[in-house]
């Protein structure tokens, strides 16, 4: 069985970030997953254990003094030396986020690699590895297979459930020289506060948008009180983040999020075509506008024409009986 | 200062996008065609820089014929010359070669900083910028929502999925902006009668000192194997709010397991 490399990355506190448990079950279908780490000397606390736990059947710590201190290249460099450790290794998998990608990008220069960005599934056919993505807001999809190797992959956030078998991880430790290439400096770091009584966006099951509709950050309110009678995460249209009543990493569409969940609520949202490239794919939609001729009814399961501030109260106390 | 400006002409995201069937490859025949947002969004970076100082601000694309179009307007926006790599082998080119290429392109021309797109609205990869520096070999500082240019170093506020980095590097460099840097200046009348003087260069593989058939080998590589449109959405229950319409959504979401 070929190795598959998996790139963990964590936190500036030095916690291993949600993705791990993505990546691991994603490369444990292929192959034998190794978790791979660039991280500054020192002690790693129960790193290892969890990630054990998470499925990874080796993980590999390249320690660097200044591995929170550079940006991006200590991690193309981990990478790089566990390639140069483990033999015959099939794929590298990243997380699609900011970081994952450009480490992928700069890693499939340096070795020669074909590269694979956004991908929503991995899988087995007659013994080669296929990658699924999803093109134009999910009006495409396509299947790339991936011969050869290494190849890199990157791993939509939230794309793929379940996780792999727990495992005894065996450790490797190396320090690693750094390549000569020159890294941006880091000067500090801070993670946005999570609301913690909600889901993360990019895989939430349930998610309440809001737009221009809402008319000010204030009543914005509105959407989080739906989305917490929902057990949802919050998003917004860009018209929304434009008008600054939340901030960008909340927004759904064509250049920000693009989500699948079961059940998607737009409010206030007319449905830009650019807002439907980001959740055209959610199994079921609602949407609720004034305008009766908003584009967003022509995809919706269930449209309601009328005052959102009217609607959504009425739908929250309802919904709070029907559950009990 | 040398800027290079990283341009894209791409479907415009308010008409019909497509992609081949058989190939997998981007139609461009089926909508129209225009410059990406965030190419407009990097241009304007460079040229506040130009405003203030001392600076050569080179547009570069690489795409067809018709992406000569996007050139125009940087240029008509303000940009002192255009560079259009267009060659009949690059049809289809993936991450891979499209960087490669381009880097080519910048060594050639010379640059103290490149400036590009977090990601483009077509291919939404997102990784050509990070895939150029590491050809150059240089830093990269992607995804800045606010960016300082200064004459030897750039510093900015780089946006993640977790939280924001403040970096730095000293010149060379490139980076990429997201849309959340400063909304593009439009041509002025006088920007586009200047714009039919200024240069525009295109350059083949061959100018660029690249065979396809060796230029780009890679080790392991992905070949698509399958394109599926999916169905469009259609519209599902419309109803106009009686004074009862919350209560019917509570009921549509109880039917349907979905509270």
């Amino acid at each position: 069985m070929s190795n598959t490399l998996t790139l963990i990355e964590v936190s500036p506190a030095g916690a291993i970030r949600p993705s791990a448990k993505m990546l691991l079950a994603a490369a444990a279908r292929i192959g034998n997953p190794i978790a791979v780490l660039a991280l500054t000397p020192g002690d790693h606390g129960d790193i290892v254990s969890q990630l054990g736990a998470l499925g990874a059947h080796h993980v590999f710590l390249a320690e660097f003094p200044q591995a929170d201190s550079l940006l991006t290249i200590p991690a193309v460099d981990a990478l790089a030396a566990a390639l140069a450790h483990f033999d015959s290794t099939g794929a590298i998998l990243v997380t699609n986020s900011v970081e994952g990608r450009e480490t992928a990008g700069r890693l499939a220069v340096r070795i020669g690699s074909g590269l694979v960005l956004d991908a929503i599934d991995i899988t087995v056919v007659n013994e080669s590895v296929v990658a699924h993505t999803s093109v134009f807001g999910g009006a495409f999809a396509v299947e790339s297979s991936i011969q050869g190797g290494p190849t890199i992959v990157a791993l939509r956030q939230g794309s793929i459930e379940g996780e792999a078998p727990a495992h005894a991880a065996e450790v490797k430790t190396v320090s690693v020289t750094s390549s000569e290439i020159r890294a941006a400096a880091i000067t500090s770091q801070t993670d946005a506060p999570t609301n913690s009584s909600r889901p993360d966006l990019r895989s939430a099951t349930t998610v309440v948008s809001g737009g221009r509709g809402l008319g000010s950050k204030a009543d914005f309110e509105l959407v989080e009180k739906l989305a917490d009678a929902l057990g949802a995460a919050v998003g917004a249209s860009r018209a929304a983040v434009d008008a600054g009543y939340v901030p960008h990493s909340l927004q759904v569409g064509q250049t920000g999020t693009i989500v699948t969940p079961q059940l998607y609520v737009a409010l206030g949202i007319s449905g830009a075509i650019q807002h439907l490239a980001g959740m055209q794919t959610a199994k079921v939609i609602v949407a609720i506008n004034k305008d009766a001729d908003a584009p967003i009814f022509d995809i919706a399961d269930f449209g309601i024409v009328g005052d959102l501030f009217a609607v959504v109260p009425q739908a929250i106390e309802a919904i709070k009986k029907l559950k009990n | 200062m040398k800027i290079v400006v990283l341009v894209k002409q791409v479907p415009d995201t308010w008409g019909e996008r497509s992609l081949d069937s058989a190939t997998g490859i981007l139609d461009r025949t089926s909508g129209d065609n225009v410059i990406d947002e965030i190419s407009e969004r990097s241009l304007e970076v460079a040229l506040r820089v130009k405003d203030d100082s001392e600076a050569e601000v080179v547009v570069l694309t690489m795409g067809p014929a018709s992406a000569v179009e996007a050139l125009r307007h940087c240029l008509a926006m303000g940009a002192d010359s255009a560079l259009h790599v267009l060659d009949d082998a690059l049809v289809g080119a993936d991450v891979t070669w499209t960087s490669a290429v381009l880097a080519k392109a910048i060594a050639q021309s010379g640059f103290d900083i490149v400036i590009g797109g977090n990601e483009s609205t077509d291919g939404r990869g997102g990784v050509i910028p990070a895939m150029i520096a590491e050809h150059l070999a240089v830093p990269s500082l992607t995804s800045l929502s606010t960016v300082k240019i200064m004459a030897d170093a750039v510093s900015g506020s780089r946006e993640t999925d977790y939280g924001s980095l403040n970096v730095n590097a000293s010149l060379p460099a490139v980076i990429s902006i997201t849309e959340q840097s400063p909304e593009a200046r439009f041509p002025s009348f006088k920007g586009l009668m200047k714009a039919k003087k200024k240069p525009l260069t295109v350059l083949s593989l061959a100018n660029l000192e690249m065979d396809p058939l060796t230029s780009f080998e890679i080790s392991g590589k992905s070949t698509i194997t399958a394109v599926t449109r999916r169905p469009a959405r259609t519209a599902g229950t419309k109803i106009i709010d009686d004074g009862n319409a919350g209560v019917q959504l509570a009921e549509f979401l109880v039917a349907g397991r979905l509270v």
